[in-house]
């Protein structure tokens, strides 16, 4: 077992988003979580990845057998968590490639291993941009200044290629993706699928759920998975919408 | 304002009268009627006016009370050092200069007083420029600060008798960089009135690197004024690196005058330094000219720092562009004052100003006031100022990616402070301030990395650090 969520409950500022959350991810498997905005998908991303705002008040995060709650936000990011984000930040100043350089590295150091030399690690610079299509323009610029909706979704898988995580979550990866940069973004994700990985795919529409096939679906609503599925729930839910949910018919 | 605080002198001001009185009849006795008549009438407005009092609006904000009440030393002479060889290391790697020093305010020649290079430039001392070239400092040695009402300046125009002089002619361009070393190395509690002199004819350009240094701790005042004079079609670039001890204060006042279609990109960087003010005064009086005034100031424990920038569009078709950003850590301190001044039928301007502030703790504090004054009405101008803490956003984003506090603190401000190292045109001194900076943020740097001299005698016991632990606390900000 990669990760097992047990009644997981959070809140932000008093406010409680989490409330009773299980969830268990083999490697090897993707899952996707659906329901309606302002449900907990994002909070539960954020909770995984360590995110100080939000408050874990009940439950527990197991995670290659460790409880997370031991570890800092770069601990989790170190032993194999990545989080792409659905706004990715922009960092004027610092550059994608110092950026990448000081994360490679410092997770490196973490397991207990050398920095990268400078040659090894722009050869796996421009190999991984290849994965994403990202020009090597934009590694040059400051992260994520300036960049369009699209460019920053392929800047947070190109990071997630260069990290090598074991259990990525990536939160709304196609909000606001037309469908070039959509089939390349998901293009990127399977080619690192691996037997060793796993892939939470978080989204509210199932377009994204066409490129990247999930091997599980989950409903999140009102704080609580509320029903688990294989692949066919997503395209249920795309017919009925999520109104059935509200009315309490499922 | 404060009217009932009555002007305290300071015994100072009677013992730079005396050192007046006695320069006059020996060293200043030797000077042209002219030379002696503008330090005459200098020396009147400074008995006039005196030093800077916090009733005075660009005061307000920089008291200089207690570095006034020190006992000072007025040296009147140079002092002969023994190893003047040092004098002249310089240790910026790949960055080709010509270098000159000047140490405690009087210049150290590295083969003449006054150099004649290719071209015509002239480089060298001041004090030996008014003797050789009466002409040239008759027509531009006060030509600029004699307007100014601030007592420090017209005591710096009566008592400075030495700093450097360059003189570009027309249709020469200086390829290779000048690079003043102001160092302050006496074993005495010394007051420095040290002045420069630059003359740049049409056509031409010159960059001139200009570093602040202490070589050790004991305190002092630099009181530094700058004049330039900046030809048609000419372009000055000028960087002052100021790394000095916590015990000194430094004033340092630039007067710059633009004629038509002159470039100047001028760059305070403070890294150290107890009290520093940098004065810059410009004139655009040439249309198509344009102005680039830059600062960068990292300040901890009780440090302070000034800037102050006065800008004058005097002619149309000028432009002027300030971008000031500081990181104050503990007790710091830090002042911007912008003052933009469009004047009457001044049209087709563009005028921007940018102030933008770290702070770290809850004591460190920035005033800033940016200052738009314009009476003509074709005018594109803009300011800003912002204080704030380090972004939380971007905090989590490099944290997510397993890059640790320390990193992503070090990342975020080196990026803040990356924005203004990037105006510099010189690849070494980029390269060179990167990892200065760099060393600053980390708490590395010392008094003793920067300055040129490398000694291995000097105390060590100082490091200057901003804390990390305290970035992303809030701190305050009075505007």
């Amino acid at each position: 077992m990669l990760l097992r969520i047990r009644n997981l409950h959070a809140s932000v500022n008093g406010k409680q988003i989490l409330k009773g959350v299980n969830l268990e991810v083999n490697k090897g498997e993707v899952h996707a979580i659906m329901g309606p905005n302002g449900t907990g998908k994002s909070t539960l991303a954020s909770v995984i990845a360590g995110r100080e705002t939000f408050e874990v008040t009940e439950g527990e995060i197991i995670y290659k057998g460790k409880n997370l709650s031991d570890l800092s936000i770069e601990e989790r990011a170190s032993e194999g968590i990545f989080l792409g984000f659905q706004y990715p930040v922009e960092i004027p100043g610092v550059s994608i490639t110092n950026f990448m350089r000081t994360a490679v590295n410092e997770q490196r150091k973490y397991r207990g291993l050398d920095p990268l030399p400078g040659g090894e690690f722009l050869r796996m610079m421009e190999e991984k941009k290849k994965l994403v299509e990202l020009q090597t323009k934009l590694t040059n610029r400051s992260v994520n200044e300036g960049f369009s909706g699209g460019e920053k979704k392929k800047n947070e898988i190109f990071q997630m290629a260069m990290l090598e995580p074991t259990l990525s979550i990536l939160d709304e990866t196609d909000s606001g993706l037309d469908i070039d940069a959509l089939r390349i973004v998901a293009n990127g994700v399977n080619n690192l699928r691996s037997a060793e990985n796993a892939t939470i795919v978080i989204t509210h529409y199932q377009r994204l759920l066409d490129y990247i096939v999930p091997d599980f679906v989950h409903v999140l609503f009102e704080g609580r998975i509320v029903k688990s599925g294989g692949k066919e729930l997503a395209l249920e839910l795309e017919n009925k919408g999520y109104e059935w949910l509200k009315q309490g018919t499922f | 304002m404060k009217q009932e605080m009555e002007i305290r002198e300071f015994p100072l001001k009677d013992k730079l009268i005396v050192a007046f009185q006695t320069q006059k009849q020996t060293l200043f006795a030797n000077e042209s009627e002219t030379l002696q008549q503008t330090r005459q009438e200098a020396f009147n407005r400074f008995v006039a006016e005196g030093f800077p009092r916090t009733n005075q609006e660009i005061w307000r904000n920089t008291d200089l009370t207690h570095a006034l009440s020190q006992d000072y030393a007025v040296e009147l002479h140079p002092q002969d050092f023994k190893d003047q060889k040092d004098l002249l290391q310089c240790n910026v790697p790949h960055l080709e200069a010509y270098q000159m020093v000047v140490a405690n305010g009087w210049f150290y020649p590295k083969t003449g007083k006054l150099e004649t290079l290719t071209g015509g430039i002239i480089v060298g001392s001041l004090a030996e420029a008014m003797k050789l070239h009466p002409e040239l400092i008759h027509t531009y040695f006060d030509s600029m600060t004699q307007k100014s009402s601030e007592g420090l300046i017209a005591l710096n125009t009566a008592m400075a008798t030495d700093g450097f002089f360059v003189y570009i002619p027309d249709g020469v361009i200086c390829e290779m960089p000048l690079q003043i070393v102001n160092v302050m190395r006496s074993q005495n509690t010394e007051f420095l009135n040290i002045r420069n002199l630059v003359i740049i004819g049409k056509n031409s350009s010159l960059t001139l690197i200009q570093c602040d240094d202490s070589y050790n701790h004991t305190p002092g005042f630099a009181n530094v004024v700058t004049e330039v004079i900046v030809g048609e079609n000419s372009g000055f670039e000028h960087y002052k690196m100021q790394n000095l001890n916590n015990e000194t204060t430094l004033i340092n006042s630039i007067f710059i005058h633009e004629e038509a279609n002159s470039r100047v990109n001028s760059m305070a960087v403070s890294l150290n330094g107890g009290s520093i003010r940098n004065n810059i005064d410009i004139k655009l009086d040439g249309e198509g000219s344009n102005a680039n005034v830059y600062g960068l100031y990292l300040m901890d424990k009780n440090q302070h720092v000034d800037n102050y920038v006065h800008i004058d569009h005097l002619k149309p078709h000028t432009t002027s562009n300030e971008l000031f950003k500081g990181i104050l850590d503990d007790s710091a301190t830090a002042v911007f004052n912008g003052h933009v001044k469009v004047w009457p039928n001044a049209q087709k301007i563009e005028a921007f100003q940018s102030n933008k502030n770290l702070l770290l703790t809850d004591k460190a504090l920035v005033n800033t006031k940016p200052f738009l004054e314009i009476y003509a009405d074709d005018v594109k101008c803009s300011h800003g100022a912002t204080v704030g803490q380090l972004d939380t956003e971007a905090m989590f984003y490099l944290r997510s990616r397993g890059i640790s506090i320390q990193s992503a603190r070090t990342l975020l401000m080196y990026a803040f402070a990356d924005e203004v190292i990037q105006k510099i045109v010189i690849e070494a001194l980029k390269v060179r301030l990167e990892d200065m900076v760099k060393k600053r943020l980390q708490g590395e740097l010392t008094i003793c990395d920067q300055c040129v001299l490398h000694c291995d005698h000097v105390e060590k016991q100082y490091s200057f650090e901003i804390d990390m632990t305290k970035i992303g606390e809030t701190g305050k900000s009075h505007c």
